[in-house]
């Protein structure tokens, strides 16, 4: 099952990779990471998108606790939450393409952040599911570039991932 | 006055007790090794490899509980010693290594003697740190061995660059205490817990007390003693926790796993509870997984929470410091009534009388087992064994009863040849009123022999108990059993003569070749105090270690000497080390 895994641990150098490091020792998958400081710049937030069995999820949040540098490990999935992903994507285009991709566009609410006489820069935020519905959407011989940034989450209402369980 | 960083480095160590470190000096380090020199208080042994160091201050730890330090230099001095510093972290033994790194601005250049010392140690030891600023220094030393020494043990490395220990500072007070908002080390257990686990012992027909190293790193051996006899349970203790109860009690079964004794295992096998007691049920404790205590509920307390559910899914689940759980558990059960347990203690006896530990001697051949009972009789049982590993490793487990906890001393986790010897220093060092042994063959000694040397600089008296077979003797007992006896790479030619060996190091060495020389050899070697004695004692090359569980059996296929002498294993079996 798709588990996202929310941690906060010190922002210190070092502190990604003693988390990469652990999921590859372990073998344990990981589908997405995602890492910046968060208000407190002394504490990053770092979001993992892991898929395995509830027993190995269980290993991997008892392993990061573990960590010294690690403060507080979520798993967001066993709580109501939000998640979020942004995809930034360039496609060509041409007058035969042109009406197909706006429409696309425009069923997904994109914004279209960059156009030049022939590529579109399109930009879309949502869950991983709706982006990889609006890639498979669109021609694939005619995609340029993807990058995306993997996903964040959050917890719904008065669960913290910062303070308190 | 200001002081460098070298000086409050040095100071700071001393403010934290340290009497002893076992290092090796090199560029990285000099200003360290230069205000080491000026310092009384802190005896520097002077290792011949940095893996010996790491494996002295590991045994210096071992024997005495106190936290072993490590100095090495940059570059090979730290990659040396990361063999020493894996086996620490595999049996959560407290340890701080300090290693030197070169000046802070030729990080990451290739400078001469460079490496990512942090990189490379991060996934064999508890924390490491990188000191990157002179006023860092006493707050990152505190933290080393805060971590080092709580919770679940490990050993914690401190990298500090060249131009941090030449910098000048004016020195801040060594803190008292340090508080880490992302470290919290559990402590007393849930009540509830306790309470649940108190009902569950009380309705044991079939119990059995499971326990390990962490009695021993934990200093529970006291509250383990009182609980297990409170109970009038049988115990059976791992590798690792030999010693925590005495293994001449008659309510111990001895060690269990893959060469543990038939009634422990099959006790464990049977048992309809099992209270497991600072152990991380370890695949050569449980054997084939799918096998494991059939019929047992178990309790597992352990402080640390990846431990727990992470081979073996147990029942009731105790976080917490295994000494407070077991005395929180002692008075709970004193309100109890427990189960009569007569049947089971006879069913325990029965399986006892097998005697599986029985082993055929042969005429002018000296056997291997005969060589540590003769040893535990020379010195009543009271000795510091460490071991290498391998056949003769098991044979002292087996054969030498630990009745005193911090007596013996191996590398259980990761298995280290070589491990042996530089312990039995350490141990000595930390211990000098105890006899030391180190039970070792002719295979490990070989990776370990340059600290013979550091023995007489440092006139460090260990007996040397060299069960020579001329084999590799694990590799080969598994090529007999497991690849139709193609002895691949198992047999070592051209040994040296070891008599010769220690005496060009300055010590004493006897050869036992006829076993009527056994005893009095090693009451000879005994008798001399303060000499390191090196005995290399001709053992039988065909002997193998029994009992045995082959891989991918379970508790209750024990294959026992005579009965079984083939051992066989099925394709899961052949997959597992």
């Amino acid at each position: 099952m798709r588990h996202i895994i929310s941690i906060l641990l010190e922002n210190e150098a070092g502190a990604l990779s003693r988390v990469a490091g652990l999921f590859s020792a372990r073998g344990f998958n990981i589908e997405s990471l995602t890492v910046v400081a968060t208000n407190d710049s002394t504490l990053s937030r770092m979001t993992i998108v892991s898929i395995a069995d509830d027993g190995i999820i269980e290993k991997i949040v008892k392993q990061l606790n573990k960590l010294i540098d690690v403060i507080k490990v979520t798993d967001l999935t066993a709580t109501e939450h939000i998640e979020r992903e942004l995809l930034l994507v360039k496609v060509n285009v041409n007058q035969q393409t042109q009406v197909d991709i706006n429409k696309q566009i425009d069923a997904f609410s994109c914004k279209l952040v960059d156009v030049s006489e022939d590529i579109y820069t399109i930009e879309l935020a949502g869950k991983s599911k709706k982006i990889n519905d609006f890639l498979a959407n669109l021609d694939a011989s005619k995609i340029l570039d993807v990058s995306r940034t993997g996903v964040t989450g959050i917890c719904m209402r008065n669960r913290n991932l910062t303070k308190g369980a | 006055m200001k002081l460098n960083g070298a000086q409050i480095l040095v100071n700071s160590l001393k403010s934290e007790g340290v009497k002893h470190i076992f290092g090796y000096p090199g560029g990285a380090v000099l200003h360290i090794y230069d205000a080491l020199n000026a310092c009384d208080e802190i005896e520097h042994i002077l290792v011949r490899h940095e893996q010996g160091a790491a494996h002295a201050a590991d045994g210096y730890t071992r024997a005495s509980g106190k936290c072993g330090v490590t100095l090495v230099t940059s570059g090979p001095g730290i990659t040396n010693a990361v063999t020493g510093i894996a086996t620490a972290y595999m049996d959560s033994i407290p340890m701080v290594i300090i290693s030197g790194q070169v000046p802070s601005a030729l990080i990451g250049n290739d400078a001469f003697q460079e490496v990512d010392a942090v990189g490379i140690t991060r996934s064999c030891v508890k924390h490491n740190f990188l000191i990157k600023n002179i006023n860092q220094i006493v707050n990152t030393i505190k933290k080393a061995f805060h971590i080092a020494t709580t919770g679940r043990p490990g050993p914690v490395l401190i990298d500090i660059p060249k131009d941090i220990t030449i910098a000048t500072v004016e020195p801040k007070p060594y803190p008292n205490s340090v508080e880490m908002r992302s470290y919290q080390v559990p402590s007393r257990a849930d009540s509830a817990k306790i309470n649940a686990a108190a009902d569950l012992i009380a309705l044991a027909k079939c119990p059995i007390v499971y326990s390990g190293g962490g009695c021993i790193i934990g200093n529970a051996y006291q509250e383990l003693r009182a609980f297990t006899r409170q109970l009038g349970f049988p115990i059976t203790q791992t590798l690792m926790g030999l010693g925590a109860y005495p293994a001449t009690d008659k309510q111990s079964l001895g060690m269990l796993g893959m060469h543990g004794t038939y009634e422990a295992n099959m006790a464990m096998h049977d048992a309809d509870c099992v209270i497991a007691a600072g152990v991380r049920f370890d695949d050569r404790v449980t054997a084939n997984i799918d096998k494991f205590c059939p019929n047992a509920k178990i309790i597992h307390i352990d402080i640390d929470p990846s431990s727990i559910s992470k081979n073996v899914a147990v029942d009731i689940a105790i976080v917490g410091d295994v000494k407070l759980v077991l005395s929180d558990l002692i008075v709970k059960m004193k309100t109890k009534f427990i189960q009569d347990i007569s049947l089971w203690w006879s069913q325990i006896d029965q399986w006892r009388s097998v005697n599986s530990l029985a082993y055929q001697t042969k005429l002018g051949i000296i056997k291997p087992q005969t060589v540590i009972e003769t040893l535990y009789e020379v010195t009543k049982g009271n000795a510091i064994v460490t071991s290498d590993v391998g056949q003769h490793q098991m044979w002292a487990a087996q054969y030498y009863h630990f009745d005193q906890p911090r007596r013996w001393i191996n590398s259980g986790g990761l298995g280290t040849m070589g491990f042996g010897l530089p312990a039995a220093m350490g141990a000595k060092i930390a211990k000098p009123e105890l006899n030391v042994a180190c039970v070792t063959g002719e295979g490990s000694i070989q990776m370990m022999t340059q600290e013979l040397s550091t023995m007489l600089q440092y006139a460090t008296p260990v007996k040397i108990v060299n069960l020579n077979n001329g084999y590799l003797g694990m590799v080969r007992q598994w090529q007999e059993f497991f690849y139709e006896k193609r002895y691949s790479m198992s047999y070592m030619d051209a040994l040296p003569n070891f008599v010769k060996l220690a005496e060009s190091y300055g010590h004493i060495g006897i050869k036992v070749e006829k076993e009527q020389d056994l005893k009095p050899a090693l009451i000879e070697a005994f008798k001399q105090k303060d000499r390191t004695v090196f005995l290399d004692i001709l053992t039988d090359p065909t002997e193998n270690v029994f009992p045995m569980i082959p891989s991918g059996a379970g508790h209750h296929e024990m294959l026992l000497a005579g009965r079984d002498e083939m051992a066989s294993m099925n394709d899961d079996g052949l997959n597992l080390v």
